[in-house]
């Protein structure tokens, strides 16, 4: 049940100084519902939508460990407890055999850790989402940078927030429905 | 000619100045056009021609390795002793084609190189279907293919697992993680410019397939900075994985006893050797797409002059190995070690051992000295075609030659090919080639949201556009 029967307001820009510089006065207004949709990542946005640090290093890591101990004990468990088997008398704990194998599953770990974070984090898929209700949204992908500052901020006001992203040298200001 | 859209019709805001890695005039939208037109144009008659000729290369596959199934292992020409030859010279052969592109877009990545942008995409989709292709020959060429499943730990009834010493149970693992990761980072890589084609597709089938793959990715600015840093991580999880695969590869020759797979020089050796072969098939893709696709503004002369660099430094390295592993055998003063070198040279294999060395060294350490042979495409191409011959007959002399004649005179035996082995060794570049003409009209062959950066940087680097504040 949406205060507004909008999603927000979108101001579209065509170079990234532009939207870099009405980012930071939209957040020094005040505004924290905010996100920026470019064609490339751009530097100096992370701040004004509220991005700290990224979880997926550690993601990535907890993927790497788990690859690393699992790998390894797939191939210590069998060889040296569940179905030893003396050839030769070689000893059945022999570690620097099991390392390649431990080598790959500790990347492999890692690899699917990291990328199924990163779709999880960012909530993709997602092939709906009221941005793309606006037919000029489509040039987000081509080279034209959108701003968007969502209706369900507490500063939100159809009126005023619409007169200050006009002063804020966009190209054009659209209304995002739900 | 598409109808203009009015909508992107418009004049950009800026040009870019060029620079080595991108000619100059190009704008975010242009760039994105130029890549995208190509995908979303009609479907042209050269593309026709040469994906028929490969698809009857497939076809030649699939009815080599039917007759195989059928009638069994015998239908190559393996018998014992040389109970290894095609199958696990082109199973090497195409892992180390791979390599190459795993290089250009992990290492490069890492190393900050911005020449790895215009060639990145389709150097990756390259190690796709080279590792594809690789992975098949270890399954066909098992006596009893429908045991293949028995090479992964599952739990089984008979109380037994797979030998999880042997390199050709760390192949399975190796390759398996290299294809996946390598998969992984390309798609992880592909999705923003999914949604352009998205966004630009005009059919309906185009755009709902699209979609489909490309999540609903919006270009949000967490989605992006989540994106740049999952690339970074996959790229230093992706480096280790150029060294160890081939390396993994190697140590099947490196520890059984007959001389010639005994020696600890094969892990480096065959690295370099698939970052050799790996970049003598990115140019041989890069040359022929850059002119039929007209991206010569994107993948520039100062591209192939670097690519031919690379592949005159490691064919050093692979001399250097080659020398290495002669002068190891001689200074073993192990007579077998020293036979296996002598073999190789006077023996029954001996056209292929000279083939090898003028293919590997003779030719490519002689013109890629040469500017103006580097950047000239036509020889470029001949000389990186030539070197992809050579690894192919290296692999197949290190595999052949050690195993025709090992320590006792009686147990010899030479090899000849059969027709399946050729049928199977050309099928499988009709495959690869398949799968690359596939991509090459379905989806970008150069990274499109990395070239639009490209065009950012250019221009900030060039005072054209004012820089952004930190």
């Amino acid at each position: 049940m949406a205060k507004h029967p909008i999603y927000g307001l979108m101001a579209e820009f065509d170079n990234t100084h532009d939207l870099v510089a009405a980012a930071h006065r939209v957040r020094e207004e005040g505004y924290r519902q905010i996100d920026a949709y470019t064609p490339f990542p751009v530097e100096g946005l992370e701040e004004t939508v509220g991005f700290r640090l990224p979880l997926l290093p550690v993601i990535t890591f907890i993927g790497g460990l788990t690859g690393c101990i699992g790998g390894f004990t797939l191939q210590y468990w069998p060889n040296v407890i569940g179905y030893p088997l003396d050839i030769g008398g070689k000893p059945y704990d022999s570690w620097p055999s099991f390392i390649p194998i431990t080598f790959e599953l500790t990347i492999l770990g890692a690899a699917l850790f990291c990328v199924f974070g990163m779709f999880f984090l960012c909530g993709l898929p997602q092939p709906y989402h009221p941005v793309f209700n606006v037919p000029r949204f489509k040039l987000a992908s081509h080279d034209r940078f959108f701003l968007c500052i969502k209706s369900k901020d507490p500063k939100f006001s159809l009126d005023e927030t619409k007169r200050f992203l006009e002063g804020l040298n966009a190209r054009e200001i659209s209304i995002v429905p739900v | 000619m598409d109808p203009v859209d009015p909508v992107t019709e418009e004049k950009p805001v800026f040009v870019e100045p060029g620079s080595p890695w991108i000619a100059p005039g190009h704008s975010y939208g242009s760039v994105s056009d130029r890549i995208a037109g190509v995908v979303l144009g009609r479907t042209r008659k050269g593309w026709i021609i040469g994906f028929a000729i490969a698809f009857f290369l497939f076809l030649v596959l699939n009815y080599g390795i039917t007759m195989l199934f059928f009638v069994g292992v015998g239908k190559f020409g393996i018998q014992i002793p040389v109970a290894w030859a095609f199958a696990i010279t082109n199973f090497v052969w195409w892992i180390g084609i791979g390599h190459a592109g795993t290089l250009i877009s992990a290492f490069l990545l890492l190393m900050r190189q911005k020449w790895r942008t215009s060639i990145n995409r389709f150097a990756e989709a390259m190690t796709i279907f080279a590792v594809a292709c690789a992975g098949m020959f270890p399954l066909i060429h098992m006596g009893r293919p429908w045991l293949f499943y028995w090479l992964f730990p599952y739990p089984d009834t008979m109380g037994v697992w797979p030998q999880f010493r042997s390199p050709l149970v760390w192949d399975v693992f190796a390759v398996s993680t290299y294809f996946t990761v390598s998969l992984l980072f390309w798609y992880v890589g592909l999705v923003p410019d999914l949604a352009t084609l998205r966004d630009k597709a005009k059919s309906k089938l185009a755009q709902v397939a699209y979609g489909f793959f490309s999540m609903g990715w919006r270009g949000s600015v967490k989605h992006w900075r989540r994106h740049e840093v999952a690339s970074l991580l996959l790229a230093g999880i992706a480096t280790p994985l150029v060294v160890s695969v081939h390396t993994v590869v190697s140590f099947d020759f490196t520890i059984a006893i007959v001389p010639g797979w005994h020696s600890t020089i094969f892990p480096p050796y065959f690295v370099a050797g698939a970052i050799y072969s790996g970049f003598a098939m990115v140019i041989m893709l890069a040359i022929p797409l850059r002119k039929w696709f007209h991206l010569e503004d994107f993948i520039t002369i100062r591209h192939l002059n670097n690519m031919g660099k690379l592949l005159l430094a490691t064919g050093m390295i692979v001399t250097y190995s080659y020398v290495m592993e002669a002068f190891m055998a001689f200074y073993s003063a192990d007579k077998f070690e020293r036979y296996m070198m002598v073999n190789r040279m006077v023996g029954p294999y001996a056209i292929v051992f000279w083939a090898l060395v003028a293919c590997n060294i003779a030719i490519p350490m002689t013109f890629l000295w040469s500017y103006r042979i580097r950047t000239n495409t036509v020889a470029l191409f001949i000389i990186a075609f030539i070197a992809q011959v050579g690894m192919w007959l290296e692999r197949f002399v290190i595999i052949v030659t050690s195993l025709n004649r090992d320590f006792v005179p009686s147990a010899w035996g030479n090899f000849y090919p059969t027709p399946t082995d050729w049928e199977v060794l050309f099928g499988s570049i009709g495959l690869f080639f398949c799968l690359f003409y596939l991509f090459a009209r379905l989806l970008p062959s150069i990274s499109i949201f990395e070239m639009r950066d490209l065009v950012h940087k250019t221009a900030e680097e060039a005072g054209v556009i004012a820089g952004v504040a930190e």
